[in-house]
């Protein structure tokens, strides 16, 4: 069997088939999930045990004539802030390096239910926060396009254990664009849905109003499975939302012929490189299916990443306060008293960016600043959300890039948040409104870097998205 | 808006973190150019816009409450498996009162 180049189609036809069992197919996985790890450094943990399990309770329904799931015998990567019971999750940060959980996320029970098989847990930015996975207190992950590259961050290591094939798909959180930032980096995809649709229960909070966990994959169909398994309403989260969960492979066969689309004039100004050209490549596929493109303003967002950093920020410095060295964490040996244990042990085991955002969250909800920040940040997000309500009333879906720019070198940024922050500018808004998007590959730069497309919908609207996205796919639009 | 280091040695207390004092000074010139790039949010005219805490879309109003039905939580064991220092059923603490 490809491990590298499985989808979870061909992974239901090879054991209908017989060719080979569930347990071989996890053996195979994992052996191969160790072997190229060190290329890349995106599995903190390989979870054999937990694998083989699955895997053989896959083989048992199938010996026994039983419904094996949607998933059944996938090989799955879970980034490693979300829980999983028994297996280490490192949010990576040195604080938890030792942090065992004692029940699983929402997400994860789901995707075992549906015969999903975790093969490890992916390297990530320190609690999700990054824009390149450098700030993992474990080390950066490689890109496995070109390794001197980052993956892209947040999940940058669920991007790249999909690139590099040692899963067939994997879960990502995105907050700002840590979904589909890294999948345009390592020319995957990459779905953040809407906001709600999948619980965050056992997702390590970063901002809970913008928390989003959602799949990675190499095409949009395994997305499409994926996300189906893992949504709907779960009474641990009382954000998750009601809506019925739709047939997505339903959908995603109609059609594209008289949609409209709209190309959001903010987000395409000063784009004239190579992510441009690449862009306008993907949209001309879309106009052959039928695809009617206008041009549409979404005025506020020159304001969204002044809005995020605030909005983030405070939720991140409120969430991040129950890492105290008494619950969860290690404890600083200079802990003579309460609060220098406290502070010691944060001071020494949080890494600089989870420190940066903390102080600033701390900051706009000290005394006499809440006003000027954190409530002005709030009016401007819902300025954020009318816009795209707005340009929703003209049309079905909204085209734009991912990000300014490909995937960068290892280094090149670090030491500059302020632009690390700026980057984020086109992922940011949709998880300001809280409504779904995604990235699909669009084709590669001419040194070979992935360039990512973003397509949003309204909320819960996630079927059309995904037809976009597979109409898109196989006419041809990956190689755009 | 420019923080100073004195500001940063504040918030930094609120915020429960020892800093060193490369940190304090280092903060104090990465949080200065993330709030001056913030002001800009004061070219907006908001007067009038309501806060946006929460995604919000149509639902009842109760919908999002679950039944109030009693369920297993964590044994004691289990919520105290991962702490650093516990004992007697407990997590134990630098000692906060004197006897």
């Amino acid at each position: 069997m490809q491990i590298p180049s499985l989808t979870i189609s061909a992974v239901r036809q090879g054991l209908a088939e017989k060719r080979f069992s569930a347990v071989e197919l996890a053996q195979e996985a994992l052996a191969y999930a160790k072997a190229e790890n060190p290329k890349t450094n995106a599995y903190l943990t390989i979870s054999d045990d937990r694998a083989l399990a699955a895997a053989r309770g896959v083989d048992e329904k199938l010996a026994k004539g039983d419904d094996p799931g949607v998933l059944a015998g996938v090989p799955v990567g879970v980034k490693d802030v979300i829980s999983t019971r028994g297996v280490r999750t490192t949010c990576g940060s040195k604080l938890l390096a030792h942090y065992i959980p004692p029940y699983d996320a929402t997400a994860v029970r789901r995707l075992e239910a549906a015969g999903g098989v975790i093969i490890g847990k992916a390297n990530c930015d320190e609690f999700a926060m990054g824009s390149s996975n450098e700030n993992s207190a474990f080390g950066p992950v490689r890109n496995p396009v070109a390794a001197d590259r980052v993956p892209g961050g947040s999940s940058g290591g669920s991007a790249a254990v999909v690139a590099q094939g040692t899963a067939v798909v994997s879960l990502g959180s995105d907050t700002g664009g840590s979904i589909r930032q890294p999948a345009s980096f390592c020319g995957c995809v990459g779905v953040t849905p809407t906001y709600g649709r999948v619980s965050r229960y056992g997702l390590v909070a970063f901002a809970s109003s913008l928390d989003h966990i959602g799949p990675f994959s190499r095409t949009v169909a395994d997305s499409a499975t994926l996300l189906g398994a893992i949504a709907g309403r779960d009474p641990n989260d009382a954000t998750s939302a009601l809506h019925p969960v739709q047939d997505y492979h339903a959908a995603m066969q109609q059609p594209l012929q008289g949609l409209r689309v709209g190309l959001p004039k903010e987000y395409f100004a000063g784009l004239a490189n190579e992510t441009g050209d690449r862009m306008q490549a993907g949209i001309e596929i879309l106009k052959k299916q039928g695809c009617q493109f206008v041009d549409v303003s979404l005025p506020h967002t020159d304001w969204a990443i002044a809005a995020y950093y605030i909005i983030c920020t405070a939720e991140v410095s409120a969430n991040l306060s129950r890492f105290d060295g008494v619950r969860f964490t290690t404890r600083s040996s200079k802990a003579e008293t309460l609060i220098d244990m406290y502070r010691n042990s944060r001071g020494e085991g949080f890494g600089a960016e989870a420190k940066r955002r903390i102080m600033l969250g701390a900051y706009v909800l000290s005394h006499g600043y809440y006003d000027a920040y954190y409530l002005k940040a709030q009016r401007v997000r819902s300025l954020i959300a009318r816009d795209f309500a707005r340009a929703f009333e003209d049309v079905d879906a909204l085209v734009t890039p991912v990000s300014p720019f490909p995937a960068f070198k290892l280094g090149e940024k670090v030491n500059d948040p302020l632009q690390m922050y700026l980057s984020d500018i086109y992922t940011i808004t949709g998880d300001l409104a809280g409504i779904p998007c995604m990235s699909v590959p669009c084709g590669k730069t001419a040194e070979g870097l992935p360039v990512g497309m973003q397509i949003l919908t309204k909320h819960f609207s996630e079927d059309l998205m995904f037809r976009i996205a597979h109409q898109y796919e196989i006419n041809g639009g990956f190689a755009a | 808006m420019k923080l100073t280091e004195e500001q940063v040695r504040y918030v930094a207390g609120l915020a429960n973190l020892t800093l060193t004092e490369q940190e304090i000074h280092q903060y104090a010139h990465d949080l200065s150019d993330i709030l001056t790039h913030i002001d800009k949010l004061n070219e907006l005219n908001t007067d009038g816009v309501e806060p946006m805490a929460q995604v919000l879309f149509d639902a009842e109003e109760t919908a999002t409450l679950r039944e109030d039905e009693p369920h297993a939580t964590l044994s004691n064991a289990e919520a105290l498996a991962n702490a650093p220092i516990s004992g007697a059923g407990y997590y134990k603490v630098p000692r906060v009162i004197e006897r």
